[in-house]
């Protein structure tokens, strides 16, 4: 049947890149505000700054509606089992964002008390860099995941990320066994 | 209520409730085994009354008793709740255990740590001139009061007097700092209790004062504007105008907020007579800031112990008289306009004069002078690498911040890093008195209860 045929209008496309754009117009963060930065999350969910322009205003605070984790702050060593948790409870498809220098590097507190980069715990799309990184950053960082969402792979499926050798984070689910199969052998995972 | 005394009692639980060694984890047991809440066969009488908030002594030795416990309720009766660390209404990453009885509350334990940051211990491997970029990330709503009591504590050390300009901008900053502070809890309170569009106002009158901040000091938050020796700049061109745009726009957006939160009946049903405290237990609890002065205590450090230049200007301290989450409410709001009074008289009375110490081992030369003098530049090469001498002492230093007694305590061994940095943080002090505020509350009303108290988990955890 050739498509002449038809009454009416239509648009081809790839229903792949309408997933994607889909996906990228409605990242919806999870309220995952640890330290200072959580602050300057907030003002950019504020008026001010208004990040419902970007049809991400709400912050879900279960992290089963979310699709984004912002991880606002540093991470101590008490914290990073709970993120980690947070982190799985998501669905997929879902993305992290690092944002400051403490979440991403561990910043100033180079001690016995903050997890040296929250890449240890989970795998980052985007590193937000500041001290703390100011809405305008924040922004920048979440159009930078959004073009990259948009650029993507649609059926991109994470690991549980490389670094995950923290010995609190022992979890009997099967993200172990999930992760075993889409990561190349290289990767070595700890998982007990 | 009526005193008991007993001596042996006295004797053997004097020390606040929350006991700061075993609430990081850092001595003794370090996992969270201890801080768990267990059921009622499992306490202890003693460890069942604090998490009641029961126990509560007054300075005096004074044990206050609350009549009898019921400690003969059925675990049948009973259910323990988590909330927490990631919840949106515990500002942060609070995590309270609650036995509830149906919908009321009887114990509360508050499982703190999840922020640890290790500060005093970064601290002792800082010189004091990079000291306060440390201090400033604790109370993160309030960095300038963080910096300001280090650089008091160290100055005490030093026996420096500042020149009047650095003691006027400094005033300026942390008042403008409560504002912004304070306009951010109104915010967040207001966001707990529904009202969501409290949110988007307090966040645009924090606005207001953030980018006057910015202009001043370079960053919106985590300023380290104000050092050892004075501030780190002059006040930039154009000052005048900006504050008296402030203090102009924000008292008429406060009446909005009257309006609004005050005359509201949903508001004021969801707070009045909830998580009341009284007197004797803020003071037994050492409460301090808004949570004291709701229950009519007017205990305010700008009057008692004046700082800075806070005995020349005119203020009220606000006092509430029930203490409870309206009346913190209140105080607090009306704690920003006698703010504005205070930043209004700072305007007119601004001296002129160097904004920081002449002396040449305590603050760095100017930019210019470097070129110039080869003197100058020793001088700045030394500051940077080595930092500052401080004699050895201890020193006390406490300022009123937005949450109450905010205290440095250093210790200095002659070199020029503090031997010991401790920080008397008032949301930790101030989170103790949850388990009293809660206890026999309903479920709903402690969401209201733990943002009246304002703890900042930064500070609590450091």
């Amino acid at each position: 049947m050739g498509l002449e045929d038809l009454s009416h209008n239509f648009l081809t496309g790839n229903i792949e890149n309408l997933v994607k754009w889909a996906r990228r117009n409605s990242v919806w963060p999870a309220t995952f505000g640890l330290a200072c930065c959580a602050i300057e999350m907030m003002s950019a969910g504020a008026g001010d700054y208004d990040l419902a322009r970007f049809g991400m205003e709400v912050f879900r605070a279960s992290p089963r509606q979310a699709d984004l984790m912002i991880v606002a702050g540093r991470v101590s060593q008490k914290m990073a089992p709970v993120l980690r948790q947070v982190y799985d409870q998501m669905m997929e498809p879902k993305w992290v964002i690092s944002m400051g220098v403490c979440a991403s590097s561990g910043g100033m507190f180079n001690n016995y008390a903050i997890v040296q980069g929250v890449d240890q715990i989970v795998p980052v799309d985007v590193y937000a860099p500041g001290c703390p990184p100011g809405p305008e950053t924040l922004i920048n960082a979440i159009l930078t995941l959004h073009a990259k969402i948009q650029n993507g792979e649609i059926t991109r499926r994470k690991g549980t990320g490389a670094g995950i050798s923290i010995g609190e984070v022992k979890r009997k689910s099967n993200v172990g066994t999930l992760a075993k199969k889409n990561t190349p052998k290289t990767v070595k995972i700890v998982s007990k | 209520m009526t005193a008991r005394s007993s001596s042996k009692f006295i004797k053997r639980f004097r020390s606040s409730p929350l006991d700061e060694s075993t609430a990081t984890g850092l001595v003794g047991e370090t996992s969270e085994g201890t801080q768990e809440m267990k059921t009622r066969n499992e306490t202890n009488r003693v460890e069942l009354e604090r998490e009641e908030g029961q126990l509560t002594v007054l300075p005096e030795g004074i044990v206050l008793d609350h009549g009898d416990m019921d400690i003969e309720i059925s675990e049948d009766e009973t259910m323990i709740i988590n909330m927490g660390p990631q919840h949106p209404s515990t500002h942060g990453v609070l995590r309270l255990m609650m036995e509830l009885k149906g919908e009321t509350v009887l114990r509360t334990k508050p499982v703190i740590g999840y922020l640890h940051t290790g500060m005093e211990k970064t601290a002792e491997g800082l010189t004091y001139v990079q000291g306060s970029t440390n201090v400033t990330r604790m109370d993160y709503l309030a960095p300038l009061h963080n910096e300001l009591v280090f650089s008091l504590a160290t100055e005490k050390l030093l026996g420096v007097e500042i020149p009047p300009r650095a003691t006027w901008i400094r005033m300026l900053m942390v008042e403008l700092n409560r504002i912004s502070s304070h306009l951010m809890w109104m915010a967040t309170n207001g966001m707990d209790v529904g009202s969501t569009s409290m949110m988007i106002y307090g966040f645009r009158e924090r606005e207001l004062v953030l980018s006057f901040f910015e202009k001043v000091t370079g960053l919106r938050m985590n300023h380290n504007f104000i050092r050892p020796g004075g501030v780190a700049a002059d006040l930039p061109d154009g000052w005048y105008d900006d504050v008296s745009a402030i203090i102009d726009t924000i008292p008429g957006r406060l009446d909005e907020y009257g309006e609004m939160l005050t005359g509201q009946p949903i508001f004021r049903e969801r707070t009045e007579g909830v998580g009341i405290l009284t007197q004797e237990q803020a003071i037994s609890l050492s409460a301090s800031g808004p949570v004291l002065r709701s229950t009519g205590v007017a205990w305010d450090l700008r009057k008692d112990i004046p700082y800075l230049a806070y005995d020349e200007v005119e203020f009220d301290v606000i006092i509430g008289s029930i203490g409870d989450t309206f009346d913190r409410f209140a105080v607090r709001l009306s704690e920003i306009s006698e703010s504005l009074r205070i930043v209004r008289q700072i305007l007119e009375k601004m001296p002129s004069g160097p904004y920081r110490v002449q002396d040449k081992k305590i603050t760095p030369p100017p930019r210019k002078r470097i070129d110039e003098s080869m003197e100058a530049l020793i001088h700045h090469f030394k500051l940077f690498t080595e930092g500052i001498h401080v004699p050895e002492g201890e020193a006390y230093v406490a300022v009123e911040s937005p949450r109450g007694e905010l205290g440095c305590y250093l210790v200095s061994d002659g070199s020029a890093k503090p031997y010991r940095m401790h920080i008397r943080a008032p949301s930790f002090v101030n989170l103790q008195s949850l388990p009293a505020m809660l206890k026999g509350g309903l479920l709903a009303d402690a969401v209201a209860t733990i943002s009246s108290v304002d703890p900042i988990m930064g500070e609590v955890d450091r």
